[in-house]
């Protein structure tokens, strides 16, 4: 009877261990903690391991939960076994309803792939430092931009450039139309009078205009 | 000898503010993208240190001479090539014609680089830079091919800015971003060139010194890189044996005469627009001074990052094995470090050689990643942008490097454009009506439309193709005939005599000597090795194939025939105009009697044994008379 007993109670976890080491639906997991926190890494011990497997026993839960199925994991669920110094250890899902039989190995990868970044939260780690051999990372959607930023800047210089480009062109303009004004400005000072245009005529309120000292030389005249 | 003609043209002939204007366009006209990415490369494959002594002796006797030669020509004759070479001897006219002619075609494809430039800068703004990783492919099940297959970076070059077809057989389509891109890089430049040399020299104080600026803070920074003293040591440790290679010396020859910018008849027409009496010696060794010290203070912070990168790679390497062992024997973390990496190998090799030997370790070796050395475009856009993604703050230093990279071409462009222009200008192509802004829009235009073959797929092979073969052997031929048009067309005194007048004092004997002696026969030999090392081999051009079986190498096509055919036209066309100038001008003077020439040749009574008395010739104006006169 009391043998009897000590194998009921020996037995699942025997068991589970062979079911652990033996199943094809097992996943290796690999951690590197050091190379992800360096000083602040902390120590791999069975309270984390205890931590990984209730991470996935909630990944599980939420997968089953999203395909209408049986939500009871729990972290007797989640057999782990060889474990070693690198921090790597395989484990296996087991149905909550028959502990001896496994989950398969696409349904356990649909769940992680579904939950990784909280798994990786949950141990301060990223794709690249938590590892399960067999399952790519999923990749991060490209950011879409309505437009790229290269066109911004684009768009800056050219703005920049082309404003440049006008406001010289209106120089010469302007410097053209200048010289212009001044070439017909001489020949009409004859009678030493500066005619300017109505409105600072006006302002002058009825002087004889400016005296320009520029425009009186007459040596401007002979050079011409 | 100042007549009324002379002070009117004199005051129509633009001029520089003052002489710094002056000084800063003709050495941002010398230091180039060249001095940047070409002279570090020559120094790390010929030796190091030891390749510093043919520069400075082909500097010494080939760059300084030529350099002189063409600013005294220049002023003291006040044209553009053209003109220069016309008032030298009417049978010489084809020289300035073949500056031009090149100046236009260098132009054409420099400026794609500068578009290129412009592209690397607007995308150094992102975060992250976009050459840093690989984009995700159409159904996002994972990374493009032909990114992981090459890099990141080499894709983001190859694919994403050039778009390259496989080879020159394919043209493609135009790409539309460097089409965009191109439109920029023309339009920046003709807001500096819109008015000549009025607009060119105030550009300069920008363009000309801030790539000085630029190279100081990445000097700082690199130094303080890790890596940074075995890339400096592995360039300038000096291989004397090199120095028996004739290749070596080659290199040094034409290295200092494409750096220069001699010959592109730029240097000439900047020099026209200074006043008479201006010592040009001092100048002219004042700029080849400069340039020289240019490259060798590029070389050192780019060799600091170059082995600050080949550090990084080789650290990359040494931690990719270190995990494939950690993981394979699930050794614990830190255990395995660079510096027991080889006493665990050696321990694990003997429990278990087929596990270690079924990883396939890389052989990591940091000679070989310091002897991957690149030039040119190579250099810029793959390795340095390579380099500045593991620099911290990498915008920062992409957005530093390619604004430098772009104010160096820039300068250049300046002279390239101002060799053609100043020809046409004093040709009197322009008409009257049209102000010189709307010329010079002309130019830009022209330019842009031409350059567009360049946004092609092939773009990049059809630009190897004009870097080679426009940019080398046209350029020594003039060179050559422009040293001995001086030296025995003109006459070493009569120079002589120009150059006294000018800067107070006659040239010494150094510079006699090389004028006469020793800078034609080096450039003479230059030039026929240089044809010797090309028609040795038939040329090929390396092609970027991603259905390559041995992609990602490139694939090395040879040039199909009608593509050699272009390349010899676009070598000898330049050059051609010379002999056919020539041959023109004396079938003119056999059949015709001279009668009517548009350009003042004071000197042309001395040159023309052959004609009638000049005094005849109505051509000749009073004013000329009188110059004339005055000159006897």
């Amino acid at each position: 009877m009391r043998t009897a007993v000590l194998l009921l109670i020996l037995l699942p976890p025997m068991v589970a261990q062979d079911l652990c080491k033996e199943s094809k639906d097992g996943f290796k997991v690999r951690l590197s903690i050091k190379t992800a926190l360096g000083d602040k890494a902390y120590e791999w011990n069975k309270s984390e391991m205890f931590l990984f497997q209730s991470t996935l026993a909630f990944a599980m839960r939420i997968h089953a939960n999203r395909s209408n199925q049986e939500t009871n994991y729990n972290i007797a669920n989640i057999l782990v076994c060889n474990d070693t110094q690198r921090v790597s250890f395989v484990f296996v899902v087991t149905s909550p309803d028959d502990p001896t039989q496994p989950i398969p190995k696409e349904q356990v990868e649909r769940a992680v792939r579904l939950s990784k970044h909280r798994i990786n939260n949950a141990f301060l780690l990223s794709d690249m430092t938590l590892e399960f051999v067999g399952i790519p990372p999923t990749l991060a959607a490209p950011i879409k931009y309505d437009t790229p930023p290269w066109l911004i800047v684009f768009g800056v210089v050219m703005g920049a450039v082309a404003v440049g480009i006008m406001a010289l062109l209106m120089s010469t303009v302007s410097k053209r139309r200048r010289a212009k004004d001044k070439a017909a400005g001489f020949a009409e000072e004859d009678g030493g009078i500066v005619k300017e245009n109505g409105t600072s005529l006006s302002s002058l309120k009825g002087k004889d205009g400016v005296y320009n000292q520029a425009f009186s030389s007459d040596e401007r005249f002979t050079q011409l | 000898m100042d007549t009324t003609s002379e002070a009117s043209s004199a005051q129509e002939r633009p001029k520089w503010d003052n002489k710094v204007q002056y000084l800063l366009t003709c050495v941002g006209f010398a230091v180039g993208l060249g001095n940047v990415w070409r002279f570090p490369y020559l120094c790390q494959i010929y030796g190091g240190g030891a390749f510093l002594i043919p520069y400075l002796i082909a500097l010494v006797f080939e760059g300084l001479p030529l350099l002189y030669l063409e600013l005294a020509i220049g002023q003291s004759l006040r044209k553009g090539s053209i003109g220069v070479w016309h008032s030298i001897s009417p049978l010489l006219g084809g020289l300035g014609v073949a500056s031009m002619i090149l100046s236009f075609l260098v132009g054409l494809f420099y400026n794609t680089i500068l578009a290129w430039v412009l592209w690397y800068f607007f995308h150094s703004f992102e975060d992250p830079l976009p050459w840093s990783q690989c984009p995700i492919n159409d159904n996002n099940t994972g990374l493009v091919e032909e990114c992981v297959i090459s890099t990141p970076v080499n894709y983001f070059w190859y694919r994403q800015t050039l778009n390259i077809s496989p080879g020159l057989e394919t043209s493609g389509s135009l790409q539309w971003w460097l089409v965009l891109c191109l439109a920029s890089a023309w339009s920046i430049v003709y807001i500096c060139f819109i008015r000549g040399i009025e607009t060119i020299g105030k550009a300069v104080y920008v363009t000309a010194t801030f790539p000085y600026l630029v190279l100081t803070i990445f000097l700082v920074r690199a130094l303080t890189l890790p890596g940074a003293t075995d890339g400096l040591l592995y360039l300038f440790t000096p291989d004397w044996s090199l120095l028996a290679d004739p290749q070596v010396w080659l290199d040094a020859a034409t290295q200092i005469f494409f750096s220069l910018s001699l010959a592109f008849g730029g240097l000439i027409a900047f020099s026209s627009y200074n006043p008479k009496k201006n010592d040009c010696e001092r100048d002219a060794v004042f700029v080849g001074c400069i340039n020289s010290a240019t490259s060798l203070y590029a070389s050192i912070p780019i060799f600091a990052i170059l082995g600050f990168k080949a550090t990084s790679n080789f650290n990359a390497c040494v931690d990719g094995n270190i995990l494939d062992l950690t993981n394979a024997f699930d050794i614990e973390e830190r255990n395995i470090t660079a510096e027991n990496y080889e006493h665990w190998l050696l321990f694990l090799n003997s429990s278990d050689p087929d596990r270690v030997s079924g990883l396939k370790l890389k052989h990591c070796v940091l000679q070989n990643f310091l002897d991957q050395s690149a030039s040119g475009t190579g250099l810029a856009f793959i390795v340095f942008t390579e380099a500045v993604i593991e620099m911290p703050g990498s915008q920062v230093w992409a957005v530093l490097f390619f604004i430098m990279l772009f104010s160096l071409g820039l300068s250049s462009m300046f002279g390239n454009l101002e060799g053609v222009l100043t020809p046409l200008l004093d040709l009197h192509v322009v008409p009257g009506w049209m102000p010189k802004e709307i010329f010079t829009g002309l130019i830009c235009a022209l330019s842009f439309l031409v350059a567009l073959i360049f946004t092609l797929g092939s773009g990049n092979y059809w630009l190897e193709i004009f870097n080679s073969y426009v940019g080398s052997v046209p350029l020594l031929v003039i060179a050559f005939f422009e040293i001995i048009g001086v030296v025995c067309f003109y006459g070493i005194k009569r120079f002589s005599d120009d150059i006294e007048f000018m800067t107070g004092r006659r040239p010494n004997l150094y510079w006699r000597v090389c004028w006469m002696g020793i800078s034609p026969v080096m450039l003479l030999v230059v030039l026929v090795a240089y044809v010797a090392v090309q028609v040795q081999t038939h040329p090929t051009y390396p092609a970027w194939n991603p259905q390559y079986e041995k992609f990602p190498e490139p694939e090395v096509k040879p040039y199909s025939d009608w593509v050699f055919a272009v390349c010899v036209l676009l070598s000898s066309a330049p050059v051609l105009s010379i002999p056919a100038v020539a041959v023109y001008r004396l079938v003119r003077r056999q059949t015709r009697s001279p009668t009517g020439h548009s350009y003042p040749n004071p000197y042309s009574n001395q040159n023309q044994n052959q004609n009638q008395n000049p005094y005849s010739n109505p051509a000749f104006t009073a004013d000329e008379r009188i110059q004339t006169f005055k000159a006897l």
